[in-house]
C-alpha cells in the first residue's frame, strides 16, 4: 500500500495527453459489458414472462417427479389385494416381478387368511377383509373396511392420510398402499433392478450368482439340448421385462448410422472438395456452384433430411444414415475445400513441372499435405453424429433414440430409460477416446 | 517391367546404397500389404453395417426407392402460392373445411387487428429457446471452465471432478432430460431449455477451459505478485484474454442450438419442430414447405450474422471444429 506512487499536476497533464485512449475511453468501450449484461439480463426476464415459467414449475407433478427419478435406481412390486367372497387374494400387474405361486419373504399369508406385509424395520400392514392393521414405528392403526369405505382410527399421523372413501399410507422409500373397500394396492420399493438378468420364466431366475456361475461351469444340464451357459446367455437376452438382445440391437443401429452416414459423406465430400477448392479448379462460377450445394445441404437441417426420409423408407437406420449423410456432405466439404485452398502450392507446381497428369499432380502434392486433416475432422464428425444419432433416431429414424421416447412415454420404464442412458454414456466416452488418441496420433496433439 | 527397372537402376549403385533401397523397397511392400488389409476390413466391416441397416430397417432400400419418388410427386403443393398462404396464415382458395388447407385458424392475434403468423411464432419460440439456453448454458460453462483449467486450480481432485461432470453434461442424450422435464412439467419449451441447457453448460465447458489453459500466464503471475485474490486474478488477468474466444464459441453454439432445439422440439419440446414433425406426418405439403423455407432462411441468416460477428470480434481465426455437431 504504501508503495503507491504520487504524481505532480504537471506529469498528470502530460500522461493524459500522451495516452489519450487509455483514459478517454467511449462510452461503448467503458460500459459495453456493463450495457450488455444489462441487456441480457432485460431478454432473459421476457423470456421469463414469455415461457410462463414460474406457472409451469407450480404447476408441475412434483410427487410423480421423485417416483419417476427413484424408478431410475430402484424397482416397485405392485400387488393388489383384493377381497374376494371374505378372503385376501393377491393379484399381480402384467409386469410380473415373481413368477406364479413364489414364496415372497415380505408378503406372506397370516395363518387365519389374509396376508401381512411388510416394510421394513417393524412397519407392516396386516391385511384381513374386514380390517388393515397399520403398524408403524411400533404403533398399530386399525382400519375399518365398510362396504362402501376405509375409516382411518382419528389420531393418526401425517404418513396416513384419509383420501376420500380410501386411505393412504406412506412408508418413504419402502413404498405406500391404497386401502379402498375393495382392494388393498401396494407398491414395495427395492434397490436395484428386478430381474435384470433373468425373468421369472428362466430356470435361473431367483439364483445366487455364484449358484449360476456353477451352474454355467459345472452343473447338471437343465435343459438337456443345449448346455447351460448358452442357455443363460440365451435366456439374459431374451429377458422378456429388459429386452437386452431388442436393446443392443437398436444400439448397433445407432452406431450403424452415425459411422455409415460419416463415412459416405467423407467419401461424397472429398471429390466433391476438390471441385470446390479454388485454387485446384480454376473457374469461378463452378466453385460458386459448389461451394452454394454445400451450404444448401448444410442448412437444411437434420431433422428435416431425417423425417423426410423416415416417409419415404420407413423407420430404421437408412433414414438416420441418409439424414446424416447429406448434413455432412455439406459440412464436410465446406470444411475440406477450405482446408484445400490453404494448402502449399509449391509441391503441386514441382509434380506438374515434370509432366504428371492433373490426377497425379493432386494425389502427390495435395493429398498427402490435407489427409491428416481430412481424417481427423471426419473422425470429430463421427464423434458427434455418435450423439446426435440418438436425437435423430428419436424423431423417427429408429435406433436407441426412439426406444428410448418409447420407453419414457409409457412413465413406468424409468429403470429401462436409465440402463440405456448408462449404454449410451459408455458408447461415447468409448467413441470419444478412440477417436481422440486417433486423431492425436494423426496430427499431433497441439493441433486440437 | 517394373523389375527390370529396379535391375537397371541397382547396377549403377555401390554396396551401401542398394542396401538402402532394398530396405525401402521392403518397407514400401508392407506398407502396401497393411494397406489393403486395412482395406479389406474396412470394406468387411462396412458392408456387414450395410446389411444389418438395411434388415433392421422397416422397409428394404432398392423395395422403397421407387416409393421415395412416388413420395416427391405426390408431395407438391396445389399451386405454389399455397405455400406462401400458408406461411403467412392467408386464406386458402382450396379450403374444404380439413386441417390440410386451414391456415386461418392458428393465427395468433396480437391486437383485435394484428396477427402472427403461426409458423412465424413457433419460430420465435424456437429461437428463443435456442439463445435462453445458450446464455443460460455459457454462464453455467463460464463459472465452471476455471476449476477444471490446470492453470487456475492446483488441486486435482476438483478439476477431475469438474471435467467428468462437464463430460456427463455433454453425453448425456438430450432426449432423455426433455422427456423426463416434459412428464413432470407437461410438454412444453421448458424442458426444451433445460434440455439444451445443459447439453451447452458440458460441451462449451470444455472449450472454454482449453482456452484458459492456454492463456498468458505472465499477466497473472505479476497480479499474484501484487497479491491479488483468485477472483481478482480471473477477472484481470485471464478474462481479457480469453473473452473474444469465449464469445466466439459462445457464437458458435448459438447457431448448433438452432438447430437442437428444432430437433427437440419434434420431440415434443414445442415451437417450430414440433409443427413441421406434425405438418410431414399428415402430408400437408404447402404447410412443410413452408415451414422448409422459413428454416432454410433462420439458418443461414443466423450462420451468416453469428460469421460476421466473430469476424469483427477475433478476425479470421478460424472455428470450423464442431461446426456440424448438432
Amino acid at each position: 500500500m504504501s508503495s503507491v506512487p504520487t504524481i505532480n499536476a504537471a506529469e498528470r497533464d502530460r500522461l493524459l495527453a500522451t495516452y489519450p485512449q487509455v483514459f478517454h475511453r467511449s462510452l461503448m468501450q467503458r460500459w459495453g459489458l456493463a450495457i450488455s449484461a444489462a441487456v441480457v439480463v432485460v431478454y432473459l426476464a421476457f423470456c421469463f414472462a414469455f415461457f410462463n415459467v414460474i406457472p409451469t414449475f407450480v404447476n408441475g407433478n412434483w410427487d410423480r417427479a421423485s417416483i419417476y427419478l427413484q424408478d431410475w435406481y430402484s424397482w416397485r412390486a405392485q400387488p393388489r389385494l383384493r377381497f374376494q367372497n371374505g378372503e385376501v387374494v393377491p393379484q399381480w400387474t402384467s409386469r410380473g416381478q415373481y413368477p406364479q405361486g413364489a414364496n415372497i419373504p415380505w408378503m406372506q399369508p397370516m395363518p387365519d387368511g389374509g396376508y401381512t406385509v411388510s416394510f421394513g424395520g417393524g412397519d407392516r400392514l396386516d391385511v384381513t377383509p374386514a380390517r388393515v392393521d397399520i403398524h408403524l414405528d411400533g404403533r398399530s392403526y386399525p382400519v375399518e373396511i365398510t362396504s362402501d369405505q376405509a375409516i382411518l382410527p382419528p389420531g393418526a399421523p401425517a404418513a396416513m392420510e384419509q383420501d376420500g372413501n380410501k386411505v393412504m399410507v406412506y412408508f418413504g422409500f419402502e413404498g405406500q398402499a391404497e386401502i379402498r373397500s375393495s382392494q388393498v394396492y401396494i407398491q414395495r420399493r427395492f434397490l436395484g433392478w428386478a430381474n435384470f438378468f433373468f425373468d421369472t420364466q428362466s430356470p435361473f431366475w431367483g439364483r445366487s450368482l455364484p449358484e449360476v456361475a456353477g451352474l454355467m461351469l459345472s452343473g447338471e444340464r437343465l435343459d438337456p439340448n443345449q448346455s447351460n451357459a448358452s442357455l443363460a446367455l440365451d435366456n439374459f437376452l431374451n429377458n422378456a421385462s429388459w429386452q437386452h438382445a431388442d436393446i443392443f440391437s437398436k444400439l448397433t443401429q445407432t452406431l450403424v448410422m452415425a459411422f455409415v452416414g460419416t463415412l459416405f459423406a467423407t467419401l461424397i465430400a472429398f471429390p466433391l472438395a476438390f471441385i470446390a477448392a479454388r485454387n485446384i479448379t480454376r473457374s469461378r462460377p463452378v466453385n460458386w456452384g459448389m461451394k452454394r450445394l454445400f451450404d444448401f445441404l448444410r442448412s437444411i437441417d437434420m431433422l428435416i433430411w431425417a423425417l423426410f426420409f423416415t416417409r419415404a423408407f420407413g423407420p430404421g437406420p437408412i433414414p438416420g444414415i441418409a439424414a446424416i449423410f447429406f448434413t455432412d456432405t455439406g459440412a464436410l466439404g465446406k470444411v475440406y475445400s477450405e482446408a484445400l485452398e490453404n494448402a502449399d502450392d509449391k509441391q503441386r507446381e514441382g509434380v506438374k513441372s515434370v509432366g504428371a497428369s492433373p490426377v497425379i499432380v493432386q494425389r502427390y502434392g495435395t493429398v498427402p499435405q490435407v489427409l491428416p486433416v481430412f481424417v481427423s475432422q471426419s473422425l470429430y464428425f463421427w464423434e458427434s453424429n455418435t450423439r446426435s444419432a440418438t436425437v435423430i433416431g428419436a424423431v423417427g429414424a429408429g435406433g436407441i433414440g426412439l426406444k428410448l421416447l418409447e420407453s419414457m412415454k409409457t412413465n413406468a420404464d424409468w429403470d429401462k430409460v436409465a440402463y440405456m442412458v448408462l449404454l449410451i454414456l459408455l458408447v461415447v466416452f468409448v467413441f470419444d477416446n478412440v477417436s481422440n488418441a486417433l486423431r492425436s496420433r494423426l496430427i499431433g496433439r497441439k493441433s486440437h | 517391367m517394373a523389375h527390370a527397372a529396379g535391375a537397371n537402376h541397382l547396377s549403377g549403385l555401390t554396396g551401401s546404397s542398394r542396401t538402402i533401397l532394398a530396405h525401402y523397397q521392403s518397407q514400401v511392400r508392407t506398407r502396401r500389404v497393411y494397406t489393403l488389409v486395412s482395406i479389406v476390413v474396412f470394406l468387411i466391416v462396412l458392408g456387414a453395417s450395410l446389411d444389418f441397416a438395411n434388415n433392421a430397417n422397416s422397409g428394404k432400400f432398392f423395395e422403397r426407392l421407387p416409393y421415395l419418388f412416388d413420395f416427391m410427386k405426390s408431395f407438391v403443393p396445389d399451386s405454389p402460392l399455397e405455400i406462401f398462404r400458408a406461411m403467412f396464415d392467408l386464406p386458402s382458395p382450396y379450403a374444404d373445411g380439413s386441417i390440410k388447407y386451414d391456415y386461418t385458424s392458428d393465427r395468433i392475434w396480437i391486437t383485435d387487428s394484428f396477427y402472427i403468423p403461426n409458423f412465424f411464432y413457433q419460430l420465435a419460440i424456437t429461437i428463443n429457446i435456442a439463445i435462453v439456453s445458450t446464455i443460460l448454458g455459457a454462464s453455467g460453462a463460464f463459472v465452471l471452465c476455471f476449476f477444471a483449467a490446470s492453470n487456475m486450480v492446483g488441486s486435482r481432485a476438483v478439476r477431475w471432478f469438474v471435467r467428468r461432470v462437464m463430460e456427463i453434461m455433454r453425453a448425456f442424450p438430450e432426449i432423455v432430460v426433455a422427456g423426463l422435464l416434459a412428464a413432470i412439467l407437461s410438454i412444453g419449451p421448458i424442458s426444451a431449455i433445460i434440455a439444451v441447457w445443459i447439453h451447452t453448460v458440458g460441451a462449451l465447458g470444455k472449450l472454454f477451459f482449453e482456452v484458459v489453459e492456454n492463456a498468458d500466464m505472465k499477466p497473472d503471475e505479476g497480479l499474484r505478485a501484487a497479491g491479488a485474490s483468485w477472483v481478482e486474478r480471473v477477472r484481470f488477468a485471464i478474462l481479457p484474454q480469453v473473452l473474444p474466444n469465449f464469445v466466439s464459441y459462445t457464437l458458435l453454439r448459438t447457431e448448433i442450438n438452432v438447430r437442437a432445439s428444432t430437433i427437440i422440439g419434434a420431440v415434443g419440446g414445442g415451437g417450430i419442430g414440433e409443427v413441421f414433425s406434425l405438418s410431414i406426418g399428415r402430408d400437408h405439403a404447402a404447410k412443410t414447405y413452408a415451414i422448409i423455407i422459413l428454416l432454410l432462411i433462420t439458418v443461414i441468416c443466423v450462420d451468416q450474422f453469428s460469421a460476421w460477428l466473430r469476424r469483427r470480434l477475433i478476425g479470421h481465426q478460424s472455428f470450423e471444429f464442431g461446426r456440424g455437431a448438432a
